[in-house]
C-alpha cells in the first residue's frame, strides 16, 4: 500500500553507531506494541468466534481456541435471534447489499454530474450552491430525523429498503459533490474551453473528456459511500421496519436481544460477518479508502 | 431552442440536486427549528409557543448528564486520539521498513462500523470475562475493571472504543502532514546540528497548524454525531449515565415520543456543531475563492 500522500523517504546510510541501532529496536518494539493493540480486539473477536460457548466461560480472553468450531458462525449467518426472529444475520446481509449497492451508484453518479457543473460550468451562484452543499455535509443527521421520517411517510416508502436507498442518496451528494468537484477542478479549463470550440456540447465533453480521466476519483467516491452506507446505523435504525433492517441494526439487536443466554461468540462471529465487506475493501483498495477519507475531511 | 437548452444544461443539471437539498437539508431544519418552537409530543404541532421545549430540555437532569458525557467524551476523545495519533505519525516517520504494513494495521478500525467497535469492546470489558478476569488470571487477584457497568466510569469506556477507532486516521492525517513540510528546511536544520527533538517540536509541528485544525474539526464532528457507539456499548446505560445528545434525541423521537424534546435537542445538537464547524468551512470557502 503505497500512497503518493506518504511519500517514502530515502534509505539510511550505513554504518551506523551501536546506540543507534538499540534506539532503532526500542522504535520497532514501540510500534509493534501500537500494532498489536490496534489488533487485540480483532484477534479477540475472531478467537472468541470460534470457541464452543463452554471454553469462553471456563478459558481466558485472550487464549486461542482450543477445539476449533464454526457452530458460532452457522449461528451467527442463519440462525441467531433479532427479536422475535431467529434467521441470523443473512437477509439483514442482503438487505444492506440491496440498499448499498443503488445508492452507491445513484449518489456517484449524482456527484459526478454536479462535481462537474461546479467545477467547469460554473454559472451564476454555482459557488453558492457548492456552498450550501458542503455546509449540508456537517449537519447532524438528527435535526433531519424527523421531518424525514414524515416525508418518507407520505411518499409511501417509510420502513422499505427503496425508502433507505433514497435517504443515503439525498444525503450522499453533498460529499460526492465535493469529491468529484475537487477533482474536475484540476483540469484545465482550456480543454473545454477547446472542445467547445470543435463543437463538442455539455454531455459529450463529459463523456469523452472527463470521465475516460475519473477512474480514480471514481474509485475512491464508490469506496468512501459504500463505507458510509454499510456502516451506517443512524438511517437504518431509524427508517426500517421488521424485515428490512440493513446489517448493522441486525447485529446490534442479536447482541442486545435479552432472550436466552448470552453467545458471545456468536455476537463476534456476527461482528466479523458485518464488517467483513468494509475490511475486504480496504484491504484490497486501502490507499484510495484513505485518499478519500483524508480528501473528504480535509479539504473543503 | 437547442442553443437555449445547451446554454442552460449545466442548470438544469444541477437543479434536481439544487431542490433536494433545499428541501432535505434547509428545509427540514427548518421544519425541526420550528417543532422545537412548539408544544409537540406524540404528534408535531404547529403553534409556535415559543422557547418552552428548550426550558424544559435544560431543566431535564438526562439531558443535563448527555451535555456533561459530550463534553467528557469530547474533551478525551479528541485530546487522546490526537497525541496518540501524533505520536504514532513521528514514531512511523523515521524511516520505518514496514511502514506500509504497520499503517495498514492503525488504520483498519475506521472501516468497521461504530456498531462492529462497540459490540467488541463490550465483550472485552465485560467485567466477567473480560479484561477484568484475565488480568486476574495473571494472579492479580484483587484487580477490578467494572467501568462498563459502572454508572461513573461508563463513560470512559466509550472514550477508549472511540479513541481505538479513530486515533489511526488522525495519525494517517498527521503523517501526511509530516511528509509536506519542505525537506530542504529539515536538512538544513540537520546540516547545523539542531537535535531532532527540536526539529520537530520549533519546525515541523508548529507548521502543521492547519491539520491539527482539520483533525480537531473531524474528531469533534464525529464526537458530537456519535450515536452507534455509545447504543452498542453501553445502550445509553447503565440507566442513562452514557447518554450523549444523539442517544438523548433518538430516545425521545423515536421511544418516548416527545418530538418536542427531540427536535430541541437536535436543534442544540446542530448549534454546538455550526459554532465549530462554520468558522472553518467559511475560511476555507473564503481562502479558495480568493
Amino acid at each position: 500500500m503505497t500512497d503518493q500522500a506518504f511519500p517514502t523517504a530515502p534509505r539510511r546510510s550505513r554504518n551506523v553507531p551501536l546506540s543507534k541501532i538499540a534506539l532503532r529496536w526500542g522504535l520497532y518494539l514501540i510500534l509493534c506494541v501500537f500494532a498489536l493493540y490496534y489488533l487485540m480486539p480483532l484477534f479477540v473477536m475472531l478467537t472468541t468466534s470460534l470457541k464452543s460457548i463452554e471454553e469462553i466461560r471456563s478459558g481466558s480472553l485472550v487464549a486461542l481456541p482450543r477445539d476449533i468450531t464454526f457452530d458460532a458462525w452457522a449461528t451467527a449467518w442463519s440462525g441467531a435471534c433479532t427479536g422475535i426472529q431467529c434467521e441470523g444475520l443473512r437477509p439483514y446481509f442482503w438487505n444492506s447489499v440491496l440498499i448499498a449497492v443503488p445508492a452507491v451508484i445513484l449518489s456517484t453518479g449524482i456527484g459526478a454530474l454536479n462535481g462537474y457543473v461546479v467545477a467547469q460550468w460554473r454559472f451564476r451562484g454555482a459557488n453558492l450552491f457548492f456552498s450550501l452543499m458542503l455546509f449540508g455535509c456537517f449537519i447532524p443527521f438528527q435535526v433531519v430525523l424527523l421531518p424525514m421520517a414524515r416525508v418518507l411517510g407520505l411518499m409511501g416508502i417509510a420502513g422499505t429498503i427503496p425508502g433507505l436507498i433514497f435517504v443515503h442518496v439525498i444525503y450522499g451528494i453533498g460529499f460526492t459533490t465535493l469529491f468529484f468537484r475537487n477533482y474536475y477542478v484540476s483540469i484545465p479549463s482550456e480543454l473545454v474551453k477547446a472542445a467547445k470550440v470543435d463543437g463538442a456540447g455539455f454531455f459529450r465533453i463529459l463523456w469523452s473528456i472527463f470521465l475516460p480521466l475519473s477512474l480514480p476519483i471514481i474509485v475512491v467516491t464508490v469506496i468512501w459511500q459504500f463505507t458510509q452506507i454499510w456502516n451506517d446505523f443512524l438511517f437504518g435504525v431509524s427508517f426500517s421496519q421488521a424485515g428490512t433492517q440493513p446489517v448493522t441494526v441486525a447485529l446490534n439487536n442479536i447482541v442486545n436481544s435479552t432472550t436466552g443466554i448470552k453467545e458471545y461468540n456468536v455476537d463476534m462471529a456476527a461482528a466479523i460477518i458485518a464488517a467483513l465487506p468494509t475490511l475486504l475493501v480496504y484491504v484490497v483498495a486501502g490507499k484510495y479508502f484513505i485518499r478519500g477519507l483524508t480528501a473528504g475531511s480535509v479539504k473543503g | 431552442m437547442s442553443e437555449w437548452l445547451e446554454r442552460h444544461i449545466p442548470k438544469i443539471v444541477m437543479a434536481p440536486s439544487f431542490v433536494a437539498i433545499m428541501i432535505f437539508v434547509y428545509g427540514f431544519i427548518g421544519w425541526t427549528a420550528w417543532v422545537s418552537l412548539t408544544r409537540s409530543r406524540l404528534l408535531p404541532k404547529y403553534e409556535v409557543e415559543g422557547f418552552f421545549q428548550y426550558g424544559r430540555l435544560f431543566a431535564a437532569p438526562r439531558w443535563d448528564t448527555a451535555m456533561n458525557n459530550l463534553f467528557i467524551f469530547g474533551t478525551l476523545f479528541i485530546l487522546i486520539s490526537m497525541v496518540l495519533g501524533l505520536l504514532i505519525a513521528i514514531l512511523l516517520d523515521q524511516k520505518i521498513r514496514t511502514e506500509g504494513v504497520l499503517r495498514t494495521v492503525y488504520l483498519y478500525p475506521m472501516a468497521l462500523s461504530m456498531i462492529v467497535t462497540g459490540t467488541a469492546w463490550k465483550w472485552i470489558l465485560n467485567p466477567g470475562l473480560g479484561i477484568e478476569s484475565v488480568v486476574q488470571g495473571w494472579g492479580f487477584e484483587n484487580f477490578e475493571f467494572d467501568w462498563l457497568v459502572n454508572p461513573d466510569y461508563a463513560i470512559y469506556t466509550v472514550v477508549i472504543a472511540g479513541v481505538w477507532q479513530a486515533s489511526g486516521f488522525v495519525m494517517a492525517l498527521f503523517l501526511a502532514g509530516l511528509r509536506s513540510v519542505d525537506q530542504e528546511i529539515i536538512k538544513a536544520a540537520q546540516v547545523d546540528g539542531i537535535p531532532t527533538r527540536r526539529i520537530y517540536s520549533a519546525i515541523i509541528i508548529p507548521s502543521m497548524a492547519p491539520i491539527f485544525l482539520s483533525a480537531f474539526i473531524v474528531l469533534s464532528h464525529l464526537a458530537i454525531k456519535s450515536f452507534d457507539l455509545v447504543i452498542a456499548l453501553t445502550g445509553g446505560g447503565p440507566g442513562y449515565a452514557t447518554d450523549l445528545p444523539a442517544t438523548y434525541m433518538y430516545a425521545m423521537a423515536f421511544s418516548r415520543g416527545d418530538i418536542g424534546q427531540a427536535a430541541s435537542s437536535a436543534m442544540i445538537m446542530m448549534l454546538v456543531v455550526f459554532t465549530i464547524v462554520v468558522p472553518y468551512l467559511y475560511s476555507e470557502l473564503r481562502a479558495k475563492n480568493d
